[in-house]
């Protein structure tokens, strides 16, 4: 159990150009359930191995519950990790692999035995206990990895590296449950690596969303859905992702290309740098009354249908409420309350 | 559906058939043949059955009984192979560098032994271990210990199993090598996340890892030393006596020092059988382990 912070830890790795992880400063509170979200080489690997210790961060320090552990190697951090591909010790049983870090540590078999059977009991994997771990499934492997972290009661932190790389789709949607399950049931620190979103929403309280880098928004799931604080953010949360047009801004209005007004919620200071609106998909409706657009195509989703469109020349996707035919003049409302503005890709607070 | 069926396509392995009959199948079958037979001068055959087999597995018999004598010094000779050079290949294997310059430093190091002859190998060795001239040989007499390969036949067995380990080793090694590097990072992250010490690693991770690679190696090293000729006839000649005449040296003496074929052929047939049957017993256990491990993916696939 414990609470993780960084202290302006930054990483370049040798050779390479410039900083894989840029400085950044940020807590993770003791049993929270945590999600790195980004796409490959954002650095959310490189931070994870920052806090397991098998990658020692060129800048800053690691703190567990206050004390530093920058220079502490990995088995001495008492952290957990769960890989990508499946890791376990092939000659043995699944007893013997969930006992393999208990043994290394010098617990007496008798207690050992109880922890394991523990915790084969509460990953489902007690009536695989005496099988060879090499005969298993990808997600039952996966099992026992995860459960190599939970025998120990004294575990710091849970890490898993995109877990669910090598699972197939129909298992990891079970996986994934019983995860936030045993997240409920075992209140420990869980720190999760993934670039899919829905990995990252449904799993974590907060969610750290991380580009080139830079941790660019942590939040919840929520919010990070209705308050982007970054281009980025809306961009790679939700499906299709937000949509940015460039405008000009007067007081409480915008003003697009093509000279179309639309009122904003609240009115902005004079701004400088490249100024867009943003909205999700999911909060601009084609109707009959409101800005004039060209629909280029419709995308059925099954469950719902999204308009591409062309708004004075820029790209825009909106949602087509159900039942709906395509108008033969379609016009695009938006929910005012759901727009933001954004200058050089960070949100701006408005005024009131 | 049914699969197309085409009988030309025999025709295209005809090729292949006939190199095989002409390099290997022709010329056993004419030691099959030989080996039913007894040989006089003039080229004269009289046909003997089965009477040389009867003969050479009899250790009671003039030929069985140094049949069997050569036997066992070549199968104590293979087994002492394997016991120094798996071992310690895999000791080697594991302290080598990982990355750098020192990768292809040692690795070419390493294969220097193998590029060399066998017959080149076995004069370095004769060289190298003469009690008069050579510098392993005078060292250690110069040390006070009495060694002479050519008169002592712990010498002579003790040199010939020193020149094999020299020689074949890096084989073991090179193949481990291969072996660990395989094994991904992975494996090593989640041991030190399981605060496994260097041994633990080495039981749980790398030693199954090896498993495969070690198959080979020890398929190949004992093949390799149940039928070892040049190296041991080039030093020791077989001798002092008959200590270093192993199966290989004894059919040479028997084919080509006495010429008696039938014999000589009824040995090789023997020969061969007793490394196909070793071998086959060898992957047949090894690989068992393997076998059900795919039988248990199939299962797993079934439910």
């Amino acid at each position: 159990m414990a609470r993780i912070a960084f202290d302006r830890l930054a990483h370049a790795y040798p050779g390479g150009a410039g900083h894989a992880l840029k400085p950044m400063d940020m807590v993770w509170e003791d049993a929270g359930a945590y999600a790195l979200l980004g796409p490959s080489g954002c650095g959310k690997t490189t931070l994870l191995n920052i806090v397991s210790g098998l990658i020692r961060p060129s800048a800053g320090r690691v703190l567990f519950n206050g004390a530093d552990v920058t220079a502490l190697p990995t088995e001495r951090r008492n952290v957990a990790q769960v890989f990508q591909f499946p890791v376990v010790y092939d000659t043995m049983t699944v007893r013997e692999n969930l006992a393999f870090p208990l043994r290394n540590r010098g617990m007496p078999a008798a207690p050992a035995r109880a922890r394991v059977e523990h915790v084969a009991g509460l990953l489902g994997l007690a009536r695989d206990l005496d099988r060879r771990a090499r005969n298993l499934g990808a997600d039952e492997k996966q099992k026992i990895s995860l459960g190599r972290g939970l025998v120990r009661d004294d575990v710091a932190a849970i890490l898993f590296d995109e877990p669910l790389t090598v699972i197939d789709p129909h298992l990891k949607w079970e996986l994934r449950s019983r995860l936030k399950e045993l997240h409920r049931q075992v209140p420990v620190t869980m720190i999760y690596v993934t670039h899919d979103q829905t990995e990252a929403l449904t799993f974590a309280d907060r969610v750290v969303v991380m580009s080139e880098g830079e941790v660019v928004q942590v939040g919840t799931p929520e919010a990070l859905f209705d308050r982007p604080a970054h281009r980025f953010v809306g961009h790679f949360i939700g499906s299709p992702g937000m949509n940015f047009l460039s405008c000009a801004l007067l007081g409480a209005e915008a003003i697009l290309p093509g000279g179309a007004r639309i009122a904003l919620p609240r009115a902005y200071p004079a701004l400088g740098g490249r100024l867009e609106l943003g909205i999700r998909p999911e909060f601009a409706s084609l109707g009959a009354e409101g800005l004039p657009v060209a629909v280029q195509r419709i995308e059925d989703l099954g469950r719902r249908r999204i308009a591409r469109l062309d708004l004075a020349g820029q790209p825009f996707a909106a949602s087509l409420p159900e039942g709906m035919p395509v108008p033969a003049e379609p016009r695009l409302r938006l929910d005012p309350a759901r727009l933001h503005v954004y200058a050089d890709g960070r949100l701006v607070e408005g005024e009131g | 559906m049914a699969k197309p069926r085409d009988d030309r396509a025999w025709g295209l392995v005809l090729p292949v058939l006939l190199l095989v009959a002409f390099s290997a199948l022709i010329p056993m079958m004419t030691v099959v043949n030989y080996s039913v037979q007894d040989s006089f001068g003039n080229n004269q055959f009289f046909w003997n059955g089965t009477g040389w087999f009867r003969e050479l597995l009899d250790p009671s018999t003039d030929l069985g009984g140094r049949f069997f004598d050569a036997l066992w010094r070549t199968l104590l000779f293979s087994g002492l192979c394997l016991l120094i050079e798996i071992p310690l290949g895999i000791a080697v294997s594991l302290t080598l560098p990982r990355r750098g310059w020192g990768v292809a430093a040692s690795l070419v190091l390493l294969a220097l032994p193998l590029l060399i002859p066998w017959n080149v190998v076995g004069t370095i060795w004769q060289v190298f271990a003469r009690r008069d001239i050579g510098l392993l040989g005078a060292a250690v007499n110069g040390l006070g210990i009495e060694y002479n390969y050519a008169q002592d036949p712990l010498a002579a067995w003790i040199t010939v199993v020193a020149m094999d380990v020299w020689h074949w080793t890096s084989l073991v090694v090179l193949l481990c090598y291969a072996g660990l590097r395989a094994i991904p990072d992975a494996y090593y992250q989640a041991a030190k996340v399981d605060g496994a010490g260097a041994w633990a690693v080495f039981r749980a991770i790398q030693l199954p890892k090896l498993q495969r690679v070690l198959t080979i190696a020890v398929l190949l090293r004992f093949m390799d030393s149940f039928m070892i000729y040049t190296e041991p006839f080039v030093v020791t000649g077989g001798g002092p006596g008959n200590a270093t005449t192993f199966l290989s040296i004894d059919l040479v003496k028997l084919a080509l020092g006495q010429f008696d074929l039938g014999k000589a052929a009824a040995m090789s047939i023997v020969y061969n059988l007793i490394i196909l049957t070793v071998c086959w017993v060898f992957f047949a256990t090894t690989t068992r382990g393997q076998s059900e491990a795919v039988q248990g993916a199939g299962q797993e696939a079934g439910r």
